[in-house]
């Protein structure tokens, strides 16, 4: 009897293939975040430093992994499809590991040198960190949704860590509050779709949503759950009408923190993104463009015209945050007729805006350690006394403005090229239009905190030097050479283009 | 590699970017070391000058519609940029404006910056704009064009901004948001052009090839190349800039330090209408004449509205200003007339309006430096207290006013000309009415103009500068001043020296829209 059980078992199941050298990232990432803990517990309170250098190597380690796989080049395929190695996701995870590790730089000191539980915070990092590499390669709705929550979870908590601070708590509640809300209504979407296709497989479901399950007239259905999933990572990008959340997290959550939600989970919400459009929905672009389309044009207008009346320079990075969010949906709005090149475009920016987003936070953090204040009035002058931060902090606004020949200027060229091509369409080159429009007002925001640094008189007549510890000064360093790099070689496009599915 | 191979490969590159690698070095020198800051600064120029130099005399005139020193190597693959760099006819005396103007500001700027002071700053920026419009002159693919294009802004931004008037912050914003509001049309446009023209390169002369080609199969749409062409409008239209687009012109030049209004007037206002020539009407010559009566009613308006601004000014250095809008209104006439006269009077001038309204600016600079202002009612009688100062300004008034004999007259009058005979597609009668309010300009221009050397020149000085001891033209100030003062003379005599290098080129394209109907 037993005997019987045990031979059917044995010969319905096959253990899945794992191929431990597609997982290696993830493992090395996973071991690094337990060996954090560890080194937390057994060293001596007070001796800082320790930590955020083990977190760094960690993820310096999963970086290695990657190269091979870059370098063997061969896809892989894993657990039915479910979970994949291929262009895009390589590329995709270099760019989180890259960041996060700026992240870590720029935690360093502010961890260090406030009131906070460092062990716990470079865990939480890592686990978000897990998770983002992890929806890098997810190509199915329950890896997925997993990825998002390891990613999310810990973000909540990161954005709340200034416990004592009111706008702390308010950053970290408003932020769990919309994202649980965003999940439900993802998770109704993928309940749909499932319900539809009887998997959760991308592949599967892209068979589907093209063409019905055979079983009656799907359509509206399928197009509820394509909007509800895809209004739930709308969320995560912050696009407006669902980026409310975004301004007071950002302003509330330690600066480190900002950045990291601003850049690397920004940029996982556009990962999913991609995927599900480019993969799952690809059949009904009757949907999915025009509601880019809106989405995209609502979020750089409202998010640019909003960022125009700020006056702390987080809320404002926030909000130009938001604009920038609309300028990576516009391609997404052609991706009917040129679903490559939204796919490329969309890589790209994000490149080119991790590296000049990182670049300027790191500014802020560097300036606030001496004014402490975040308020853009109080960089008045600073060329006076940190003339080298303030060429810095100018290249990287300049470059959120798209002027050439810095980094953003391509980032932006990208997108008009994706809306461009391979026909010219009125609701291409309309958003075009509004893109470029949108550049402009920008600008204006942009170029005040340049006013604010070139041209106008030290605040409190305060002119001692900055000084710039090395982890923040390593974290500059880095930002202005890609963004630089970026602008005036063909490395962002180069690693946009070859950032390519597997073929399913 | 023999002397002439290199200068061939590596001659263009170099004069373009020898100030930018000059700016590099500035920036790590101590600031304490002011006088090998500008030493470093003026070497910089001066090397890049070298080597143009060097260029232009191995350029082959006689064959000037070619391009030349032409270098093609890849840059951005993935989006089909390629550097390629050349000169032909037309970029020439643009160019050779620009390696003149750079070291003769620095020259002039020498032993007075202005405030807040900071030599080292202000002598980066001044070599990052050199840079940028040398490469603006030389690129013959539309990506670097516009990098180039666009790389002036930032050191313009901070040179208004930081080193300007009391209304500089206003100012250097304004300029700033107005162009760049072109640009991103602009772009979008070039971008349009690239895939109606085929999708595979972005350099000029495949664009228009590709352009021509589907124009020849008939399968493009004149709306689609109306568009195109209107988005480039806006791009260069603001940079000229035309009315109604030029009321950032004014304050710019106004609020910037003379070294800034300088290269302004000299240079950058050039970066619109030789895109006008060489990317607008040499890609899309069909567009273009659709265009041209709207250009060309912008021009005549500019004219007149650029004069009778002048005539309410009440400072020197805005009366200036304005009259660079009416200046720049012939120069769109001459363009607008799509005839390879009025291409070639506009070409001149560009490089007259270059020369003289540079030197105004100057004039205008070193007015304010001794009087420590620029109200035209305060000032008078400058004659008597600095007279080689005074017929300097009368000099170069004069010739501002378009006087036969001095470089302005043979930018203003052949363009006037031009529109007697537009190109056979475009209505005589209406560019006739044109020619007929363009030459009302000029006498309003020679109106305004002697006006205001009456009042500031002639008569005695003012009883608030009566006593004061008025310096006359400082050793510095001729250095800058007697070439350009030279070559107006020069070109105003000899104006085949320019139209000997731009009428081959020039030609060509004139042929171009002769053909069309």
């Amino acid at each position: 009897m037993f005997a019987f059980l045990l031979q059917s078992v044995a010969s319905t199941f096959d253990r899945p293939a794992i191929d431990l050298h597609a997982l290696a990232p993830e493992f090395v990432l996973t071991g690094a975040l337990v060996v954090v803990l560890l080194v937390d517990l057994f060293t001596p309170k007070g001796s800082r430093g320790i930590v955020p250098s083990v977190a760094g190597i960690g993820i310096l380690a999963a970086m290695v992994p990657v190269l091979t796989l870059a370098l063997d080049g061969a896809d892989r395929s894993m657990f039915g499809g479910a979970y994949v190695v291929d262009n895009f996701s390589l590329v995709l995870q270099a760019m989180f590991l890259l960041a996060a590790y700026v992240v870590v730089l720029l935690s360093t000191n502010y961890v260090a040198e406030g009131d906070y539980a460092e062990g716990e915070y470079y865990f939480l990092l890592l686990c978000a960190l897990l998770g983002m590499l992890v929806m890098a390669s997810s190509r199915d709705l329950i890896t997925m949704f997993v990825a998002l929550e390891l990613l999310s979870i810990p973000a909540y908590m990161l954005a709340g860590w200034r416990k004592r601070d009111r706008r702390g708590n308010e950053a970290g509640v408003k932020y769990y509050l919309m994202g649980v809300f965003a999940s439900a209504v993802m998770l109704y979407g993928m309940s749909l779709l499932y319900g539809i296709s009887g998997s959760t497989l991308f592949s599967d479901i892209a068979l589907a949503v093209a063409r019905g399950n055979g079983l009656g007239d799907t359509t509206p259905l399928i197009t509820l759950g394509v909007v509800f999933v895809l209004i739930g990572f709308a969320f995560k990008v912050s696009a407006v009408p669902f980026h409310t959340w975004a301004p007071d997290t950002y302003e509330g959550a330690p600066t480190p923190v900002t950045a990291f939600l601003a850049v690397s989970s920004k940029a996982a919400g556009f990962v999913a993104l991609l995927q599900l459009i480019l993969i799952a929905f690809i059949g009904r672009d009757d949907v999915v463009g025009p509601l880019m389309w809106v989405l995209a044009a609502l979020t750089m207008t409202v998010g640019n015209l909003i960022a125009l009346r700020q006056t702390n320079i987080v809320r404002m990075l926030a909000y130009s945050g938001v604009a920038q969010a609309g300028f990576m949906l516009a391609p997404l709005a052609v991706v009917g007729s040129n679903s490559d090149g939204a796919r490329s475009a969309v890589v790209t920016y994000l490149l080119i805006y991790a590296a000049m987003n990182l670049g300027a936070f790191a500014v802020v953090l560097i300036v606030a350690r001496k004014t402490r204040s975040a308020e853009i009035a109080s960089w008045g002058g600073l060329f006076e006394y940190a003339p080298g931060l303030t060429v810095l902090m100018t290249v990287f606004l300049f470059s959120l403005a798209g002027i050439p020949p810095l980094g953003g200027w391509l980032a932006k060229f990208v997108v008009f090229r994706a809306l461009l091509s391979p026909d010219l369409t009125a609701g291409g080159v309309i958003l075009a239009v509004v893109v470029g429009v949108n550049s402009v007002i920008a600008l204006y925001y942009y170029a005040n905190v340049a006013r604010q640094m070139w041209m106008n008189p030290v605040p409190d007549g305060d002119r001692t030097p900055v000084r710039i510890p090395f982890s923040l000064a390593a974290a500059v360093t880095l930002s202005v050479v890609l963004t630089v790099a970026f602008g005036v070689s063909d490395l962002a496009t180069h690693l946009g283009d070859l950032a390519t599915f597997l073929p399913a | 590699m023999d002397n002439n191979e290199f200068l061939t490969e590596w001659g263009l590159t170099l004069m373009v970017f020898l100030p930018l690698a000059g700016a590099l070095l500035l920036m790590v020198i101590p600031k304490a070391q002011e006088q090998m800051i500008k030493v470093a600064a003026l070497g910089a120029a001066l090397a890049s000058g070298a080597v143009g130099v060097a260029v232009l005399a191995n350029f082959n005139y006689d064959s000037s519609e070619k391009l030349q020193f032409v270098v093609n190597r890849n840059w951005i693959e993935a989006i089909h940029a390629n550097y390629i760099v050349g000169i032909d006819g037309l970029s020439v005396p643009l160019i050779a404006l620009t390696l003149l103007i750079t070291p003769l500001v620095m020259v002039y700027s020498w032993n007075h910056f202005p405030q807040p002071h900071n030599p080292q700053a202000f002598l980066i920026l001044m070599l990052v704009l050199a840079t940028g419009m040398l490469g603006t002159f030389v690129a013959q693919d539309l990506i670097l064009f516009f990098v180039f294009f666009e790389v002036v802004l930032l050191p313009m931004y901070f040179m208004i901004g930081v080193w300007g008037g009391e209304q500089r912050q206003y100012a250097s914003i304004k300029f700033f948001l107005y162009t760049l509001f072109g640009s991103a049309l602009m772009i979008v446009s070039f971008l349009a052009l690239f895939f109606v023209a085929g999708g595979d390169s972005f350099s000029m002369v495949d664009l228009a090839q590709g352009v021509a080609d589907r124009n020849a199969a008939g399968n493009l749409a004149m709306i689609t190349q109306v568009l195109i062409f209107g988005g480039m409008f806006m791009g260069f239209g603001i940079k000229v800039p035309m009315f109604p687009f030029h009321t950032w012109l004014p304050d710019a030049h106004t609020q910037a330090p003379t070294a800034g209004s300088v290269i302004l007037a000299a240079v950058l206002l050039k970066l619109g209408t030789y895109g006008f020539i060489r990317v607008a009407l040499f890609i899309l010559p069909e567009a273009a004449v659709k265009w041209a009566p709207y250009i060309g009613a912008l021009a005549v308006i500019g004219i007149i509205y650029g004069a009778l601004g002048c005539l309410a000014q009440t400072d020197m250095k805005r009366l200036i200003a304005f009259s660079s809008v009416a200046h720049m209104g012939f120069v769109m006439l001459g363009i607008a007339s799509l005839t390879t006269f009025g291409l070639n009077a506009a070409v001149f001038g560009m490089v007259a309006h270059g020369l003289i309204t540079g030197m105004l600016f100057f004039l205008a600079g070193s007015v304010k430096d001794r009087f420590h202002t620029l109200e035209i009612k305060r000032l008078g009688g400058l004659l008597l207290q600095a007279p080689k100062l005074g017929w300097i300004l009368g000099f170069c008034i004069m010739a501002s006013l378009g006087l036969p004999g001095l470089a302005g007259f043979w930018g203003e009058f052949p363009a006037i000309l031009s529109a007697y005979n537009p190109a056979p597609a475009l209505s005589q009668e209406l560019f006739r009415t044109y020619m007929v309010i363009a030459a009302f300009g000029t006498v309003l221009a020679a109106g305004y103009l002697l006006w205001l050397f009456q009042r500031t020149a002639f008569g005695t000085p003012s009883e608030e500068f009566a006593d004061v001891e008025i310096e006359d033209v400082r050793v510095s100030e001729w250095i800058a001043w007697v070439p350009l003062l030279a070559l107006i003379l020069v070109l105003g005599v000899f104006p085949n020296i320019i139209f000997h290098v731009t009428d081959p080129f020039l030609t060509v394209m004139g042929n171009t829209f002769a053909g069309l109907k």
